[in-house]
């Protein structure tokens, strides 16, 4: 028998080929999106009622109100991204295989990103109900501030969520590893929602959606750097 | 056939912590022949087999497969190497089919071809399309051993590969052993079982304590 002509990808196919593999695990465990969606919905819900019934405090607050939920489900998603990687020791069939570490990186970063786009998508009505919020009014940018957020929090968090995916207390660990590194980020995250959501005189969504997009860039470089070092045992 | 040993073990050592897990063992395997790893539990069998996959490196040493150093040249040596561990490497959350799938695209080889046959090969084939976690841990042997058949590598690492069957799996892999040896792979066997062992070896490495000694 002949053996089959191989053409082994390179590094954009093989990062197509993690992330459709980690899309195919989240399809066939529905369960655990439709904890994620509860949980961030559980926490819009509960920072609502805590706030009482002033429409023009909910408003000011949403912005926070809605990074805090994504944030807080950020912590299950890529918990549970890098334990599908634990379980028999997956990552390290992938890195044998051989992938590109960085390839595993992208393709991580890009599955948690549109998980969580995903689930700030379902978020945005839920906002309305909620905090009364007026979306039309830069509703693309505001996609946009979403997008590089949710960005801006998967890619850090795919290092440290491979860092601590084999500490015992990975569960504990991942927060307190990954919040303090995410807290500029979100303060430009919260910004940039708060001038897209309202009145925005001073033209300031741009410059805020300028150091979103640099804070993403640092991110990623450093992420794509450091991670073949994180999988790669010594 | 190459030049270069199938294997080439520089006085290697592995320290976890404050324990030698190996210390400076030394051999040379000639390409094409297979070798038979004993020693008892917490030998270093395990160790040396990761160590040669590149799933961990040398503290101390140097190993080289097909003329290829494990550290510097990782890459290559990944190409050419497949090992069949205690874990299995699988993902629990897919099926069989999209496991073996998911491997055959990144070796660049076409899945639709590739993979129903290897799964028809290891006994498979009416299970392909079940979940992986659904599968008993036999079954779980059999699509690890076609993850590492899939890739068709020059060196073939097995650590246990004959623990969680039953006779007839036994048989089936003692036949994939053959079958890879007679490809021209060099097969490196780690097993308790050193009767059924030496049948299929032509050589022979001892480890006490993370020293090579004779058997």
């Amino acid at each position: 028998m002949t053996a089959p002509i191989r053409t082994p990808p390179g590094l954009l196919r093989s990062t197509w080929l993690v992330l459709r593999k980690d899309w195919l695990i989240e399809w066939r465990t529905r369960a655990r999106l439709t904890a994620l969606i509860f949980f961030a919905l559980s926490t819009l819900l509960l920072f609502s009622f805590a706030m009482g019934p002033d429409i023009t405090m909910l408003r000011v607050h949403a912005p926070g109100y809605l990074w805090l939920a994504i944030l807080f489900a950020s912590t299950l998603s890529l918990g549970e991204s890098f334990r599908v990687e634990s379980e028999n020791q997956a990552m390290v069939g992938l890195v044998l295989a051989p992938v590109e570490p960085r390839a595993i990186f992208l393709g991580k970063v890009a599955g948690n990103t549109s998980l969580l786009f995903g689930l700030s998508l379902v978020l945005l009505p839920v906002s309305v109900a909620l905090y009364d919020v007026d979306l039309s009014r830069n509703f693309g940018m505001l996609l946009l501030v979403l997008l590089l957020g949710c960005i801006g929090i998967s890619a850090p968090g795919t290092v440290y969520s491979a860092i601590s995916s084999n500490a015992r207390a990975r569960d504990v660990m991942l927060p307190l590893l990954l919040f303090p590194v995410l807290v500029p980020m979100l303060l430009a995250a919260v910004s940039a929602t708060k001038f897209a959501l309202v009145a925005d005189p001073q033209q300031q969504l741009s410059s805020w959606v300028k150091l979103l997009t640099a804070f993403d860039l640092i991110y990623l470089s450093v992420g794509f750097l450091l991670f073949p070092r994180v999988v790669e045992e010594d | 056939m190459s030049d270069h040993p199938a294997l080439d073990l520089r006085d290697v050592s592995k320290r976890f912590g404050a324990r030698w897990a190996l210390a400076r063992v030394s051999y040379t395997l000639p390409a094409g022949r297979s070798l038979l790893l004993t020693g008892h539990n917490g030998s270093g069998k395990t160790t040396l087999l990761r160590l040669i996959s590149t799933a961990s490196f040398p503290t101390a040493g140097d190993i080289v497969v097909y003329g290829d150093e494990t550290r510097s040249a990782r890459d290559r040596v990944r190409t050419q190497v497949a090992l069949l561990s205690h874990a299995s490497f699988l993902y629990d959350d897919l099926t069989a089919r999209q496991n073996l799938g998911m491997l055959a695209e990144l070796l660049g080889l076409p899945p639709a071809t590739t993979v129903p046959a290897m799964l028809e090969r290891v006994g498979l084939g009416g299970r392909g399309d079940e979940a992986v976690r659904q599968f008993s841990a036999g079954m779980r042997k059999r699509l690890a051993i076609a993850r590492l058949l899939l890739k068709q590598p020059k060196v073939a690492l097995l650590d246990e590969p004959f623990g969680e069957l039953d006779p007839a799996g036994i048989s089936q892999m003692e036949g994939f052993i053959r079958e890879l040896q007679a490809a021209g792979t060099s097969v490196v066997l780690a097993t308790h079982l050193i009767e059924q062992g030496l049948t299929l070896t032509q050589e022979r490495l001892h480890l006490n304590q993370g020293r090579r000694v004779d058997p």
